[in-house]
């Protein structure tokens, strides 16, 4: 069911934890959906330098987690808010149709992390280009 | 490479055909191949076979050999039941009744049946997953034709109330039927004595082969046929039998029903030290399901913080193969129908792992789950938000 990547981010998470004096923090997702992500970010210089996750959820919530810090460590801030779902699906070498919603959940908690940083900094947060709804959305490709 | 251990949790899903099984079997896939409804002599050893068959499945129910059909397992059974049922007694009424926590082949065909203008009463159940008699008995009208109550529930085990179920449908002269897939083995099963009319079993889930299964049709009820063709199974249901199949599951059936007492002592034995063992090893954990009147096999517990289908993938990297009421696993983004049906929150649904345990598990297996499981829980509630903000709340803990 899943690619070989979704499994060894699964089963060797990157950047798994906390960073108790985060300069942003976002969390999306709820556990009515079963699903909960939580990105902690160290910014320096409008650099990420450090990425951390808590997730509660399935293996492709947990691989998109890891494959979504690993994606945006060392990036600028806008090159990580550029990080789409789409991206964390290919770098995991694909995600089953019913599992997307959790590539687009780390795509929204990188977004809600970085305006959290925003904010705490006097910062207009950034717009959602495209506002997707991770939960109960059901793809049309159900295999 | 080592051969990775394997510890098979999952008897609810399926079980390894016996071995005496599948001895009986092989002479009828190729040198006793055929036709029953034939008339030469190797054809008539074809026929003599299912019939053998046919009076081990009525013996292990009680009933009378012309009372047994043979299918291709339980979903057709449940479909026949049911569709058979409602369209030919339609003149009589257009309400069948069936609880909230049954199997996808009943409520599905049920669903179906509602978009074709029948009514449904889905009863709901307690917190440990049984219906009570007075909501049946408050749903029952005069349009009623059939109940359709689960014996077992295959995630949570709790065992139906059986017996009153057919006093009430038969006392208002309603037929009852009841999807046994759960419970053939497990549970002492007669149609007589239990008021049963219609019964679902399939014989992959006693150690029998895939593909094949039984309805049990009192005589005198009123169905329509499900399978329009030959004549086999006197008229009611066509298709060329299953031959090597029924045989697998008449030999199932008698193994499983003859020492079932003493086999189920051992396998509930077996699952009750794994629960005693997850309740004094792991912390924030409820079992779901009836704590006494449930399947011997079976266990349903929910772990607080973490989610059922990440449980799985870590048991899987050791060997342990095991189910969940998670949404993730399901196919859909919503958790079990079942669960949400005895009243856990969804998040508590998201966390639940069913292990059912069969004959072939040892008191080593129990351990090695013990060892791995405990393990497995910690690992997922140090990645879990949830877990995290708890012990903010109870820092000491």
């Amino acid at each position: 069911m899943y690619s070989e990547k979704v499994m060894d981010h699964f089963m060797n998470p990157r950047n798994q934890g906390d960073i108790s004096d985060a300069d942003g923090v976002g969390e999306v997702g709820n556990p009515t959906c079963g699903d909960i992500m939580r990105i902690f970010l160290t910014v320096k210089d409008n650099i990420i330098t450090d990425v951390k996750f808590q997730t509660f959820g399935c293996g492709a919530a947990v691989a998109s987690s890891s494959m979504a810090t690993e994606l945006i460590k060392g990036k600028t801030l806008e090159e990580a808010w550029d990080v789409t779902n789409m991206a964390v699906a290919e770098a995991l070498e694909g995600l089953p149709p019913i599992k997307m919603h959790c590539s687009v959940l780390a795509e929204e908690g990188i977004h809600q992390a970085i305006n959290d940083y925003r904010i705490k900094n006097g910062l207009e947060p950034w717009e959602e280009k495209n506002p997707k709804s991770h939960c109960h959305e059901i793809p049309d490709t159900v295999s | 490479m080592t051969a990775k251990r394997i510890v098979y949790m999952d008897h609810s899903a399926t079980t390894a055909t016996a071995q005496e099984v599948v001895d009986v079997m092989v002479p009828w896939i190729r040198k006793g191949f055929g036709n029953p409804s034939s008339l030469y002599s190797i054809a008539r050893e074809s026929k003599k076979v299912v019939e053998e068959a046919r009076a081990n499945v009525a013996s292990a129910l009680g009933s009378h050999p012309d009372e047994i059909y043979f299918t291709s397992g339980g979903t057709e059974s449940d479909n026949w039941a049911i569709k058979g049922v409602a369209y030919a007694n339609r003149k009589k009424g257009n309400h069948i009744i069936t609880s909230a926590i049954e199997h996808h082949a009943v409520l599905h065909t049920v669903e179906y049946l509602e978009r074709q203008g029948f009514e449904i009463t889905y009863l709901p159940v307690d917190e440990t997953g049984q219906i009570r008699i007075d909501d049946l008995k408050a749903a029952i009208t005069e349009k009623t034709i059939l109940v359709s109550i689960m014996f077992a529930n295959n995630e949570i085990g709790t065992i139906e109330p059986v017996a009153e179920i057919g006093k009430v449908c038969r006392e208002r002269g309603i037929y009852f039927h009841t999807d046994a897939v759960q419970a053939i083995g497990n549970v002492p099963i007669d149609v007589q004595a239990l008021q049963i009319d219609l019964l679902s079993l399939s014989a992959h889930k006693f150690y029998g082969p895939k593909g094949v299964g039984a309805l049990y049709i009192r005589k005198g009820v009123r169905i329509d046929n499900f399978l329009h063709g030959g004549g086999q199974e006197r008229r009611k249901r066509a298709g060329t039998e299953n031959v090597a199949g029924i045989v697998g599951l008449g030999c199932a059936i008698e193994m499983a029903v003859s020492d079932m007492d003493e086999r189920n002592r051992r396998v509930q034995a077996l699952r009750d030290r794994i629960l005693a063992g997850i309740l004094e090893q792991i912390p924030y954990v409820r079992l779901n399901g009836h704590p006494e009147k449930r399947l011997p096999g079976n266990l349903n517990i929910s772990f607080d913080f973490i989610e059922g289908e990440s449980i799985l993938l870590l048991l899987d990297h050791f060997g342990i193969c095991a189910s969940t009421g998670s949404a993730c696993t399901s196919g859909t983004l919503e958790p079990s129908h079942v669960l949400l049906a005895i009243g856990l929150p969804a998040e508590t649904a998201h966390g639940s792992l069913r292990l059912t345990l069969g004959q072939e598990n040892t008191d080593e297996d129990v351990d090695y789950v013990l060892m791995h499981l405990q393990t497995v829980v910690q690992r997922l509630r140090e990645m879990s938000p949830l877990y995290a903000d708890h012990l903010k709340r109870v820092p000491h803990v």
